[in-house]
């Protein structure tokens, strides 16, 4: 396929005046978002994970969050499934995949920071941001606490403190973002003993990861969850056993969260555009049809009017030409008949001779 | 002079009076309760759940019950269908007072209630759905008070100003097609995010024209609904034009409906075809499914079309009954039954009984104001000094 320089430039002016224009409609274009560059990940690679439930509790430190009813080191809590609440931004979960009898693997469960949030991209007020370090905050100063970005959020993971009556907030992991700022870890990672978390550049973590698949591929499914699911995620999973039997969902697709909405989003400003042209036309089209069927009638009634005073006119004046006759011959009548008396009387007074005139 | 006098008491004291009052007294106690307590309180709403009938309910069906306003005054004023005249007035008062109840309700389930400017004033979320509810249920709350004024003024002697809201009649009636045309399909579209929680039944990208086209049988079922029983309770308040309008609406709306439901009912099948979820009726879910789509979609068209043919109106309003009970079914599936299919029973919702309460009391709310304006205002009669727009 060949390309002119001038076509080319066309295409970029184009191309310039849409990003310029519109951050978010993008719906026919196929440019994709890979994340911030340089932006960083947890990788947490659950066949290391021994479920000790520290990076638990250095979260609750970190975030100062209140007390948990049971000790973090109360072990038994892991026997129930859990998720995140206004309380708990992390919570580990354990699960029997191959059965009781074998050991269990754990997943730690929190924020995975996508790299396109649905709740970022269902928030109404813009209440949280995808920074470029990676992680997904939240601004409690502008939220509404209308609680479509739970509604939105694939993982089930914001929480809100429903027992507040005033003031309530979206609760949940901040990925440490003022620790990061500050150049230090997560606290879930700088607690977990076993390396089962690990902090650093999304693009090498990803690197990291494969290198661990390909070196124990009888330890690890070829599958690095959140590299692509959703769009990608900030936080990247490891495991040996179908993560589907772990709780950590293989439905729901690669497309971002605003991939699902932004067609719906693109028929708003056409609906705008082409509403009041396609109403005012059926409104004049009806209007005119009315005038329409109202001249059509006028013309009717005119014409009707004017038949019956034609017939009228021509009845009067045939009734006048008759009468006419009729008058004249009466006339006619009354003359002839005055002649022929006047006629008869001459004759009389001819028989008569001067008696008339004596009478007289 | 044995006459007793009629003590002025008891003309207050019907039993839906009765009835009324002690639900405005729950209701005024539980809002007292939510606005003290907090959401837990007074609601089985969860981390699961963050979503119950306050939106499910007040809001979904809410808005799409106060649709009669836009369809007819678009089949008055912009298709020309004079006839319907008579059913404009009532429809747009049951339309401003539906969407005047949605946001007195949002009040109650969102967290900082004084902050539902937020989204116009300080921070403008753009790529969310719900900022293009928000932005036109706000208008189109503003274009329905327009409309409904006139009655007002009326009522009020505003000859002046009664005539310059009249003469924007069309620009009204035209901008508040195009804002329901908005955001009753985004009420639709809100769910388009959340592929993964609704069941694939439910789920469809044709969601926003189902939620559109279904906003359109809503108003016509409700305004037939709403004739017949403000025919039944204020005949007194009617005059010859209502009277004789009844059985015109009637026959005219229920042919519209069967159109439209049968309409609907195509649709369906082919969000199901388009999507290939046949396998899917054969589940528990998809039993639920027919139910819906056969005993609130398809018997309902067939009995309003056996009604208009008949031209048996008590057919009619019985299937516009049902009908409105058909979208509330809609609603309640998409958004509650639905949603979060998947969870163990033990993490799914149920509303709490004051949830209930509170849904209760602001119809009733609603229902008294309807009752205050229609007693007062000239709504179902022509006020005799000025002309019909």
């Amino acid at each position: 396929m060949s390309i002119s320089r001038r076509k080319f430039l066309g295409w970029m002016g184009a191309a310039g005046v849409v990003g310029a224009t519109s951050e978010t409609a993008r719906a026919a274009s196929n440019k994709q978002f890979k994340g911030y560059a340089d932006s960083n990940a947890v990788l947490h690679d659950m066949t290391r994970c021994i479920g000790c439930r520290r990076c638990e509790a250095a979260c609750n430190t970190v975030n100062e969050l209140p007390a948990p009813e049971r000790p973090f080191d109360d072990l038994k809590v892991l026997e129930k499934q859990r998720r995140t609440t206004a309380q708990a931004y992390t919570i580990v979960n354990q699960h029997f995949p191959d059965g009781s009898g074998r050991p269990p693997v754990f997943v730690k469960k929190q924020c995975n920071h996508c790299l396109e949030p649905a709740c970022a991209s269902a928030c109404f007020v813009k209440a949280f941001t995808k920074t470029p370090e990676g992680a997904v905050i939240y601004n409690a100063d502008v939220c509404v606490g209308c609680r479509y970005c739970m509604v939105a959020c694939p993982f089930d993971v914001p929480a809100y403190e429903y027992h507040k009556a005033l003031d309530p907030k979206i609760m949940k992991c901040t990925m440490c973002h003022p620790r990061i700022l500050e150049g230090k870890l997560p606290g879930c990672v700088e607690a977990c003993p076993t390396e089962a978390l690990v902090y650093g550049k999304r693009d090498e973590l990803i690197r990291v990861a494969r290198d661990r698949i390909h070196t124990f591929p009888e330890r690890y499914l070829d599958h690095i969850y959140g590299e692509h699911e959703m769009g990608g995620t900030s936080w990247l999973y490891l495991t040996g056993v179908p993560f589907a039997s772990l709780g950590l969902r293989e439905d729901l697709g690669n497309k971002a969260a605003g991939e699902f909405t932004s067609g719906a989003l693109g028929a708003v400003p056409i609906v705008i555009g082409l509403w009041p042209v396609l109403l005012t036309g059926i409104y004049a089209i009806n209007k005119r049809k009315e005038k329409i069927a109202a001249e059509e009638q006028a013309a009717a009634v005119a014409s009707a009017v004017a038949q019956t005073r034609d017939e009228a006119e021509g009845r009067l004046k045939a009734a006048m030409e008759k009468a006419k006759q009729d008058e004249d011959a009466a006339v006619a009548r009354e003359v002839k008949k005055a002649l022929e008396e006047a006629a008869k009387a001459r004759q009389d007074t001819g028989q008569t001779g001067s008696g008339d005139e004596g009478q007289a | 002079m044995t006459q007793e006098p009629t003590p002025t008491t008891s003309r207050y004291l019907t039993p839906f009076n009765v009835v009324a009052g002690i639900v405005v007294v729950v209701g005024l106690i539980i809002t007292v309760l939510r606005f003290t307590g907090g959401l837990s309180t007074v609601t089985h709403l969860s981390d699961d759940n963050p979503w119950g009938i306050w939106i499910g309910f007040d809001l979904l069906v809410g808005v799409a019950l106060a649709a009669g306003g836009y369809v007819t005054s678009a089949a008055v004023y912009i298709f020309g269908m004079k006839r319907f005249h008579a059913a404009v007035r009532p429809a747009i008062l049951t339309g401003f007072l539906g969407y005047a109840l949605v946001v007195l309700a949002l009040h109650y389930d969102v967290g900082r209630p004084w902050r539902l400017p937020y989204p116009f004033l300080v921070s403008q979320g753009t790529t969310s759905l719900l900022f293009e509810v928000a932005a036109c249920v706000a208008l189109y709350l503003t274009v329905l008070f327009i409309e409904f004024s006139p009655a007002a003024m009326e009522w009020l002697g505003l000859k002046r100003a009664r005539g310059l809201v009249v003469r924007l009649t069309l620009l009204l009636t035209i901008f508040g097609v195009m804002l329901s045309t908005l955001h009753q399909s985004s009420l639709g579209a809100l769910f388009l995010i959340a592929p993964a929680k609704l069941h694939p039944l439910w789920y469809s990208s044709y969601i926003p024209i189902y939620f559109f086209i279904t906003s359109i049988i809503a108003g016509l079922s409700m305004v037939i609904f709403e004739s017949g029983l403000s025919h039944k309770f204020f005949k007194d308040k009617m005059d010859e034009e209502h009277l004789a309008g009844k059985n015109v609406v009637m026959l005219g709306f229920g042919k519209a409906a069967a159109w439209v439901l049968a309409g609907y009912f195509f649709i369906k099948v082919i969000g199901i075809a388009a999507d290939n979820q046949w396998h899917y009726l054969a589940t528990g879910y998809g039993a639920w499914y027919l139910v819906e789509l056969l005993g609130f979609v398809a018997l309902p068209a067939f009995m309003y079309a056996v009604g208009v043919r008949e031209k048996n109106t008590t057919i009619i309003r019985w299937t516009a009954a049902w009908t409105v009970l058909g979208i509330v079914v809609n609603r309640f599936n998409i958004c509650l039954v639905a949603f979060n299919w998947y969870l163990p029973s033990d993490q799914r919702y149920f509303p709490h009984w004051m949830e209930i309460g509170i849904s209760v009391f602001i119809v009733t709310i609603g229902v008294l104001a309807f009752r205050f304006i229609v007693t007062r205002m000239p709504i179902l009669y022509a006020h005799p000094d000025y002309e019909a727009h």
